[in-house]
């Protein structure tokens, strides 16, 4: 069996754990094998969606122990998993809960790793994966050395295909408690917007922006097409009181949407390589010889802070909304 | 307290990467060395623990002789002591976190802290993994901690914002950028720190979970236009194409 972790929220099948499942999917029919859905919590309702990602068995640990995320309670309800279905290849999404209970399951199971993939297949009945190192300045192709394999799928990457699966459902037990830490209080982000790991549009601004003030005609622009703003390493560091969960880069998010508009962004090494994953970049500088300009599909010289409220405006104008 | 803080020693952010010639690992010439960045946040939040309640700080890297650097360095930096495991510490995260375990155990560490991820190889695995293999609480991604008696309390980086995770010691912690501001080495920490020995042990033997078959640079990027005229004119240009070229809205 192949078996993807998913996650739930609000009772609906989060996003990445769908594009996991798909990629599941894929690999089950390649390897001749069932695909697998796991779910923890305290309530599982909702992870019948799973049969759309093509599912043949749901699986679902349910239980008051597991209301709260706990990293060894829920590694434990994964590895069981893979012990009892005897599965040969464990994924996940590459969230924040998938890049915490993963690699701990892992290493119960004896098993290799490969986090954060870009593509997977399988070679002569084993998963081969292949993953960025240094933040997207090269991949790596990598394979397995053990039985069980276990990768984590980069968010964004992979195509959420619907197919229908069967969607058996079995319950599995859980684990009673006294687990070693647990969430005990989760503290939202004022915006509620999704992640930058997650976002299908990315308005980022650098040492061009002046200020930190100045980044309100991003989200400006980022609110007209359905985006989250993000910043350089150079602006997160000027010391603008801009929180450094908004960095893309190698020391901060590595992102990979559909559209990503650079702002003021002269593209430093080291912000490429968090963001040279995006399907289509924009640059917007007043310096014509900014190395961004090399990675552009479409490069505008000029005064960005005349530029982008223009582009916001035309944007309005066009009645483009959110992805 | 005991506290070990693992570090890793990596290639600097501005470091072109180029392939060796055996096609599956990187070139190491005209590579500068660093200590990774989120191993630096892990080492002060060590010091700034020892200052604080008190507690004796051991650095521990795994490598060959380049990775004493990174050990000097956290000498100077206030680590009572350093202890190098021989071995391939650029390797399977599995691999690094057997070594790491093996030396750990019955040690008596309280806490173990290091990077949420060693840069380049990005893996984020070590930790968790190494949590896993001494039987201890983990807790990753962490912009900041607090210890109670035998206890922590952290806060960690999600998605949606962040969230608090409890638990008992010992622990594996995960640093974040954010946790605190890492120290510059003072002249009298890098003199002391030339006193002081680094212990070298051979790594305990490890089986690698995943390797590296081949490594490659990124397909070049097609060449892009640029968009002429006025400001309005550029962003009209600008969303027509990204709408009827590139299809994003």
């Amino acid at each position: 069996m192949i078996l993807v972790f998913c996650e739930l929220k609000d009772g609906q099948l989060r996003k990445p754990s769908a594009e996991a499942l798909s990629e599941g999917r894929r690999l089950a029919d390649a390897a001749g094998k069932p695909l697998g859905a796991l779910f923890a919590g305290a309530s599982c309702a909702g992870s019948a969606e799973a049969a759309k990602y093509g599912a043949d068995v749901i699986l679902t640990a349910e239980a008051p122990t597991l209301a709260s995320y706990s990293s060894d309670a829920y590694a434990t309800v994964l590895a069981d998993a893979v012990k009892a279905k005897g599965a040969t290849v464990l994924l996940a999404a590459a969230t924040a809960v998938g890049k915490d209970v993963i690699p701990r399951a892992a290493a119960r199971l004896g098993a290799g790793y490969a986090s954060d993939v870009t593509a997977l297949s399988m070679v002569d009945g084993k998963l081969q994966a292949v993953r960025p190192v240094y933040a997207g300045k090269a991949f790596a192709t990598t394979s397995f050395a053990s039985a069980v394999q276990v990768a984590t799928t980069r968010p964004n990457v992979f195509p959420a295909a619907e197919k229908a699966g069967a969607g058996a459902t079995e319950a599995l037990a859980a684990p009673a408690g006294d687990f070693k830490s647990v969430v005990k209080e989760i503290l939202a982000k004022a915006s509620g917007k999704v992640d930058l790991s997650e976002a299908n549009v990315i308005v980022s601004g650098g040492r061009g922006m002046k200020d930190g003030a100045n980044f309100k005609i991003l989200e400006d622009l980022a609110d007209a097409i359905g985006g989250v703003v993000g910043a350089s390493r150079a602006a997160v560091d000027a010391g603008w009181g801009l929180p450094h969960s908004m960095q893309v880069g190698q020391t901060g998010k590595v992102v990979s949407p559909t559209l990503y508009i650079a702002c003021g962004i002269s593209g430093a090494i080291q912000h490429i390589a968090g963001m040279s994953g995006s399907k289509y970049i924009v640059a917007i500088n007043k310096d014509s010889e900014a190395p961004i300009f090399k990675l552009a599909d479409y490069g505008i010289v000029g005064d960005l802070f005349e530029v982008v409220p223009e582009l916001t405006k035309a944007a309005k104008a066009l009645g483009i909304g959110s992805n | 307290m005991k506290i070990l803080v693992a570090l890793k020693q990596v290639p600097d952010t501005e470091t072109k990467i180029k392939v060796a010639a055996d096609g599956r690992s990187l070139d190491p010439a005209d590579v500068k060395w660093i200590t990774s960045p989120y191993d630096e946040y892990a080492l002060e939040e060590a010091i700034r623990i020892k200052e604080g309640k008190g507690a004796e700080v051991v650095a521990l890297s795994v490598g060959g002789d380049a990775a004493k650097d990174v050990l000097k360095n956290a000498l100077a930096l206030g680590a009572d002591s350093a202890v190098l495991l021989r071995g391939d510490g650029q390797g399977d995260a599995f691999a690094v976190a057997q070594m790491i375990a093996a030396y750990a155990r019955d040690k008596g560490y309280d806490l173990i802290l290091c990077g949420n991820k060693g840069l380049g190889g990005d893996n984020a695995a070590m930790g968790p993994m190494l949590a896993e293999l001494l039987g201890v609480a983990q807790a990753n991604v962490i912009v900041k901690l607090e210890l109670g008696d035998g206890t922590f309390k952290a806060e960690r980086e999600i998605e949606s914002g962040s969230e608090i995770v409890e638990g008992a010691l010992p622990a594996v912690i995960t640093a974040q950028k954010g946790l605190n501001e890492p120290r510059y080495a003072s002249l009298k920490g890098i003199m002391a720190a030339k006193k002081k020995t680094i212990e070298e042990l051979d790594a305990a033997p490890a089986t690698a979970g995943a390797l590296i078959s081949a490594l490659a640079l990124p397909p070049e990027r097609p060449a892009g236009r640029k968009l002429e005229g006025d400001s309005a004119a550029q962003a009209q240009a600008l969303i027509q194409a990204l709408k009827n070229e590139a299809k994003v809205f």
